[in-house]
């Protein structure tokens, strides 16, 4: 029990009356990496979104069932929302670097978090960087605007800046998807490295990816969880015709 | 297959071709002659104005006072009497304006009615006469918020109970306010989902995310609607006409409670009730060079920075 860090318990989404994920049930191990695949629309990301309340911007979604992250149901209404994607990170499809300096990008979140010392900025801003394994590359103009950055480089930016507000879990969406070969290899590696210290969810399209990053894989299909299981397996025998047609790219 | 083909055909080449040639032909002509109407009569205006202005524009005519009982001297006191208008002005609407739609824009739900009633209200007081607006000044402002602070605070003598710059500015804030409401609302919305998602999964709370990234990235949008509502407010008089504005006035104001002196209002009385319409022509002329300059420039700064914008959004 103690290796879980996210229990799902029938959750179900709904986008006014669609019923966008259907009864949910899963469990994410800590300190692995856990791939959800999938064709467009199945519900990944929108099942990603549930896990740090991000659909909670938008006016018509409801949603029913657990979410227990480290036993705490996220959905229950005495948890403030602000905490919870503190301690739960995102990075994006789209790297979405502030129009700030590569500094000021990274010292965002502690910042908000009311950290003034600028030692301490500039060391998170360092370890957070090398942690991404970006430093090299930007220690030498922190002060020039992020979207200066290649696109590959923008990417790696977002995940030092989710690392600036050391969170327990990293929630990824797609997000090598936008980038060449070479930026993707060093997210993956990045995303290799992470795990140890921090529970990672990476939603992908690219089933080579799932297999080369994750530890766990689950297939998502029309809203359902079709099959989770550890990724050798899912790619290897899966149990489930569905999840078998997929992977071996006869649809989707 | 070829039943449908010929069917086609016949409607791409039917006799009625040509007859819908030359209505079209008949309508752009319409079209360019409304476009060539409309810049003529620009230029006419434009025209007129530059040519009979000129002679008397110069920079002793804006840095003087009116002389001999305004029939000659320049238009200082009213160009510094429109300046602390549209100053005071701002300082009063832009904030408060800015407030209104970041309220609109990021925090009213969709479907809200109140905020559906907001907008109505807004839309509509952008229509409003700018005559009413000087009644409701004289009325609410005058009679009674400045009669009552008088009566409360100043044992019942006259100060703030009669036209002044702090009503006059409060009356036109209120006209321009839908302005400042609607490029400040049209600015925030191009910043993008993207970057207030950014924020808000780092731990952020709506309130820091609107403070640290959407308002940043809004500045030039609320200085464009600064910017429009000043040189709006710099060419309007029927709001000032009964709240602040003066005749003439011997010295500049010294203080909110003065009357002030305003280039519109300049030229209104200057053709309308100087001593001597005719000698004073080239006067009125150069004075609404002036305010043509002054608004036009105004605008010019607003559309480049709009148009910054514009490309950022794209």
């Amino acid at each position: 029990m103690k290796d879980i860090k996210i229990h799902v318990n029938d959750l179900s989404l709904y986008y006014g009356e669609k019923k966008a994920l259907k009864e949910i049930s899963m469990q994410i191990p800590a300190n692995k990496v856990t791939a959800l695949i999938g064709p467009s629309g199945c519900g990944k990301s929108t099942f990603l979104r549930c896990i740090n309340r991000m659909n909670d911007l938008i006016p018509s979604v409801r949603i029913t069932g657990e979410m227990l992250v480290e036993g705490i149901d996220i959905y229950d209404k005495n948890v403030d929302v602000v905490n919870i994607r503190k301690k739960i990170g995102m990075v994006f499809q789209k790297s979405n670097p502030f129009p700030k300096s590569i500094y000021e990008n990274i010292a965002y979140g502690p910042k908000i978090n009311g950290l003034k010392d600028k030692t301490q900025l500039d060391e998170i801003v360092e370890v957070s960087l090398r942690q991404a394994a970006i430093w090299d590359e930007v220690k030498d103009r922190l002060g020039d605007s992020a979207l200066g950055l290649s696109g590959g480089q923008q990417q790696r930016l977002c995940i030092a800046r989710t690392l600036a507000v050391s969170p327990d879990i990293i929630l990824m969406d797609e997000p090598a998807s936008a980038l060449d070969p070479i930026s993707t290899s060093k997210i993956e590696e990045l995303v290799h490295q992470l795990k140890e210290q921090y529970t990672i969810i990476i939603v992908t399209h690219n089933m080579q990816q799932a297999a080369r990053t994750s530890d766990h894989t689950a297939f998502f299909y029309m809203g359902e969880l079709i099959e989770m299981g550890k990724t050798n397996t899912i790619f290897t025998k899966p149990l489930q015709k569905q999840t078998e047609d997929y992977i071996t790219g006869r649809f989707g | 297959m070829d039943k449908v083909n010929i069917e086609l055909e016949n409607q791409f080449f039917s006799s009625e071709k040509k007859g819908s040639d030359i209505k079209g032909k008949f309508f752009v002509g319409v079209t360019q002659l409304a476009v060539f109407i409309i810049i003529a009569v620009l230029f006419i205006i434009l025209g007129i104005i530059v040519y009979q202005g000129r002679a008397k524009f110069s920079w002793e005519f804006i840095s003087s006072f009116p002389t001999n009982g305004m029939t000659e001297g320049g238009i200082l006191p009213a160009l510094i009497g429109t300046f602390i208008l549209v100053i005071v002005m701002s300082i009063a609407a832009v904030p408060f304006g800015t407030i209104t739609a970041i309220y609109l824009t990021e925090y009213a739900s969709e479907n809200s009615k109140f905020a559906a009633a907001v907008r109505f209200s807004v839309r509509t007081l952008a229509v409003v006469p700018s005559i009413i607006f000087g009644l409701f000044g004289l009325g609410f402002f005058i009679q009674f918020l400045g009669a009552g602070v008088d009566t409360a605070f100043n044992g019942g003598e006259l100060r703030w109970g009669q036209p002044n710059i702090l009503w006059a500015s409060l009356t036109m804030s209120l006209l321009t306010l839908p302005v400042i409401i609607v490029s400040v609302e049209e600015a925030l919305k191009t910043i993008p989902r993207e970057l207030r998602e950014a924020s808000l999964a780092l731990g952020a709370t709506k309130w820091q995310t609107i403070k640290q990234v959407v308002l940043p990235g809004s500045v030039s949008g609320i200085m464009t609607g600064t910017i429009l509502a000043v040189s709006r407010g710099a060419g309007e008089v029927a709001p000032i006409l009964f709240t602040g504005a003066a005749y003439y006035l011997a010295t500049l104001p010294g203080s909110l409670s003065d009357q002030f002196m305003n280039l519109g209002y300049h030229i209104y009385i200057m053709s309308t009730q100087s001593s001597d319409v005719e000698k004073t022509m080239p006067i009125q002329f150069a004075t609404t060079l002036v305010l043509l300059l002054l608004t036009l420039s105004l605008n010019l700064v607003a559309v480049v920075i709009r148009s910054r914008i514009r490309r950022r959004a794209k």
